[in-house]
């Protein structure tokens, strides 16, 4: 038998909605299993890719720092990166700070806030920076595939991934991309 | 403080709107003399708008956002505008433009705290055989210089209304270098409208009994003159002469088979395309022609109504254009009773505010309706049904001009001229390094080497053919020729030479297309985006050829899935210089992997500065 694929995961400036999905594959986790083995991944909490993995699954935009370290070590790492939902394509829910100075988000959520006691700017050294704006993946690192929707269904999930451990270059049909 | 936001412009806004129809087609018309009176829509004109034309403040709104003469906004008492198109670039327009704001004491794009005079840089103005050009106030300055700033500045801080600065500084030259047989006379008023409506008949009736000749009321001759004209425009073969070459007799024939109570004529002069302005100089010098050629093509299809779409570029030539159409219809040319016939046609003129969409014909019907210049879907074609549904010819300024010839002389005539499959001749706007700038009539069939040498340029590195949206043609292809056979071209002609880098000229074109875009489809509005950010990215070194794979991309994804020939051209250039001009390309692309285009770094600054931090994670 072959050697497992070996896929790793993460959700970075998302909502975990995405990983939501790709667990709604259900039963067919098991039959995924058979073939695809699980490095880094919220799924497993293990936290740093060791060697290279096939495949790179990453959640989300990139909000602060950290973000950037994490997907920075994913492409290091990974020889496929696919940046999966809204979020990761184009910054989605995150990125609708744009339209404001980061000064003005923090000063609403820790100055102003209703009920904020002892009101300053978080800024312990733990927390990573935030970006001034929140990026989509591409922007930052070459991706090689993206995976749409918010979340991509469970569908979309199997069959994207199922073509890619065929060998195939997935391309997502046309169901699989309507989302009314 | 700014002085000059009238304090209460409703009065003044009541007066004009009384000049007005309450027709909603009459929108853009109102915001553009709005927009002229008070040099920005006030928010108290955009509810009295909504008001007289029954529409909501929402849709006068959305096209103060649109159209890019127009402003929510005071753009000072004197608005400049400075025309960017790269001809302008390669005469030293950043340079004036720089000189300007600077005498001014104004910042690019802002308006002088005094609410004097605000300097913005605009698409190309049509001026590029004069350049580098600005806008004052609607007029058009050629040929800036230092000296001609240093006089824009005194007259402006004189308060000099533009009104009253001298004639001569808004001259604008002609530069008609070679005509053919088409421009080579003047052409006289009536001559091709009589001769259409004569056309089959007793050749002794047309210089006595013109008018027995021609009576609609008895039918036949009347008939008979305009199905002879319909004849001799298929014998001319003659196609439109705004770059995509349809046959003008087809049109015509389908507009006046189709069964309707109103037919539109309307003549595109919304010139938009960065590096052609032969529609300015035929409405300068030859607009009897072009009015005739619409007189002769509502005759034949039987309109009642023409209109002129013009761009707001050539507001300047207002006066003289409607001067034009009063002499016409005095002379029985236009009105209620042309040459006694009881035959009524009229033209209207209707503005543009700034949208190169608008020269598409179904955006231009959208804009004449008053709306947003959006293309709309593809059928039914507005010669079936065009503005307000009815059947509508929509051709070129130079189209109607070359109609008239053909109603005058003959379909035999013009088909002599010109190669087998693009007969007659064409108007070429020269620009850019050349000894010789101007427009050029050449019969179809003239190649780029012939133009480069009577234009003295024959030195030329490149020659981009038709404008942006056009063909970009080396030195090798300049045996190439100009005609539907080879190089299909609406006319433009800009010349670079071995100094000039092309990727300045693409940098150039791919921003135009950014803010030209209108938005309506997806690949067109955010496909130009992408390209302009690629292509910034690749000026600031930070392109890699990963970057130029995605240009690639993302030009083949717009070229076949825009909605129009907006989105669908708007790459071509692109893919013409990554192929022909790579060096130029090549020599800017620093790094071999993938780099973001913006400084990780950096964009950690606002939050150091906002926490205090400086630690080592707090750097990227």
């Amino acid at each position: 038998m072959a050697s497992k694929l070996k896929v790793a995961t993460c959700s970075l400036a998302g909502c975990f909605g995405c990983h939501m999905s790709l667990l709604d594959i259900d039963e067919r986790l098991l039959d995924l299993l058979e073939v695809v083995e699980f490095d880094r991944s919220p799924i497993n909490d293990i936290k740093l890719i060791e060697g290279m993995v096939d495949l790179g699954l990453v959640e989300g935009g990139l909000c602060n720092a950290e973000n950037v370290h994490v997907l920075k070590h994913f492409r290091e790492h990974c020889r496929i990166i696919v940046s999966v939902g809204e979020c990761a394509i184009t910054g989605g829910i995150p990125s609708m700070r744009n339209h404001h100075a980061l000064k003005e988000c923090l000063e609403e959520a820790y100055i102003r806030g209703v009920g904020v006691e002892n009101a300053h700017i978080p800024n312990d050294p733990e927390i990573p920076l935030l970006l001034n704006k929140v990026y989509p993946l591409h922007e930052v690192v070459k991706v090689d595939y993206f995976l749409p929707g918010c979340p991509p269904s469970a569908d979309a999930f199997w069959h994207f991934l199922t073509e890619l451990i065929a060998g195939r270059d997935p391309s997502l049909p046309l169901q699989l991309l309507r989302y009314d | 403080m700014s002085q000059a936001v009238t304090p209460h412009p409703q009065e003044t806004v009541r007066q004009i709107l009384q000049r007005y129809d309450r027709d909603p087609g009459e929108l853009l018309q109102l915001l553009v003399e709005i927009q002229h009176t008070f040099h920005y829509v006030p928010e108290e004109a955009v509810s009295l708008l909504a008001d007289h034309l029954r529409v909501t403040r929402a849709h006068v709104r959305g096209l103060v956002g649109f159209y890019s003469f127009l402003s929510d906004t005071f753009l000072g008492d004197y608005v400049i505008y400075i025309s960017d198109n790269i001809t302008d670039r390669m005469l030293g327009n950043q340079d004036m433009a720089k000189y300007l704001c600077s005498r001014l004491g104004v910042k690019l794009g802002k308006v002088r705290s005094d609410g004097r005079v605000s300097v913005q840089y605009t698409s190309c103005t049509g001026m590029c055989d004069q350049g580098p050009a600005a806008l004052v106030n609607g007029m058009p300055v050629t040929r800036l210089s230092r000296e001609r700033v240093d006089r824009m500045v005194e007259f402006i801080t004189a308060r000099t209304p533009v009104t009253a600065w001298p004639e001569e500084f808004f001259q604008v030259e002609d530069n008609f270098r070679r005509s053919d047989v088409l421009f080579r006379r003047a052409f006289d008023p009536g001559t091709a409208l009589k001769a259409a409506m004569l056309r089959g008949g007793d050749e002794t009736l047309k210089e006595i009994q013109f008018e027995e000749a021609v009576d609609p009321a008895s039918g036949i001759a009347w008939k008979r003159g305009a199905d002879e004209t319909l004849k001799e425009m298929y014998r001319s073969d003659l196609r439109g002469r705004g770059g995509a070459g349809f046959k003008a007799a087809i049109k015509w024939e389908t507009c006046r088979d189709i069964s309707a109570p109103e037919r539109y004529v309307v003549c595109n002069a919304d010139e938009g395309e960065p590096g052609t302005f032969k529609d300015r100089v035929l409405l300068s010098s030859y607009a009897d022609m072009v009015f005739e050629g619409m007189t002769v093509c509502a005759y034949v299809v039987g309109a009642g109504r023409g209109i002129l779409y013009i761009r707001q570029e050539y507001w300047y030539l207002k006066t003289h254009l409607e001067a034009v159409l009063a002499r016409r219809r005095e002379a029985g040319l236009l009105g209620k009773n042309i040459l006694g016939t009881g035959y009524a046609f009229d033209i209207a003129i209707h503005w543009g505010a700034g949208a190169y969409i608008c020269g598409m014909e179904s955006a231009m019907i959208e804009s004449i309706e008053g709306k947003r210049g959006k293309p709309r879907k593809r059928w039914p074609l507005p010669v079936v049904a065009g503005v307000e549904k009815r059947p509508t010819v929509v051709n070129n300024v130079e189209t109607f001009a070359a109609a008239a010839m053909v109603a005058l002389k003959g379909g035999v005539w013009f088909a002599g001229h010109g190669t087998m499959h693009s007969t007659g001749t064409k108007l070429f706007c020269v620009s850019g390094d050349c000894e010789r700038p101007g427009i050029y009539e050449y019969p179809f069939g003239v190649s780029i080497r012939e133009i480069l040498r009577d234009c003295g340029g024959l030195d030329a590195r490149a020659v981009q053919v038709s404008g942006p949206s056009g063909t970009t043609i080396t030195r090798p292809e300049f045996d190439r020729v100009l005609a539907y056979e080879d190089l299909a071209t609406v006319g433009t002609f800009m010349v670079f030479n071995h100094e000039r880098d092309m990727f300045e000229v693409v940098q150039n074109f791919t921003h135009f297309f950014q803010h030209e875009s209108c938005g309506l489809c997806t690949p067109c509005r955010v496909g130009t985006s992408l390209l302009a950010n690629l292509v910034d990215k690749v000026a600031a070194g930070k392109g890699s050829p990963l970057d130029l794979e995605e240009v690639q991309k993302i030009s083949q994804l717009m070229k076949t899935t825009a909605h129009c020939g907006l989105g669908q051209t708007a790459p071509n250039h692109l893919i013409d210089s990554l192929v022909k001009f790579r060096g130029d390309w090549e020599k800017r692309m620093m790094v071999t992997g993938f780099v973001p285009a913006f400084d990780l770094d950096a964009s950690l600054e606002e939050a150091r500065q906002l926490t205090g931090r400086d630690d080592v994670a707090a750097h990227l």
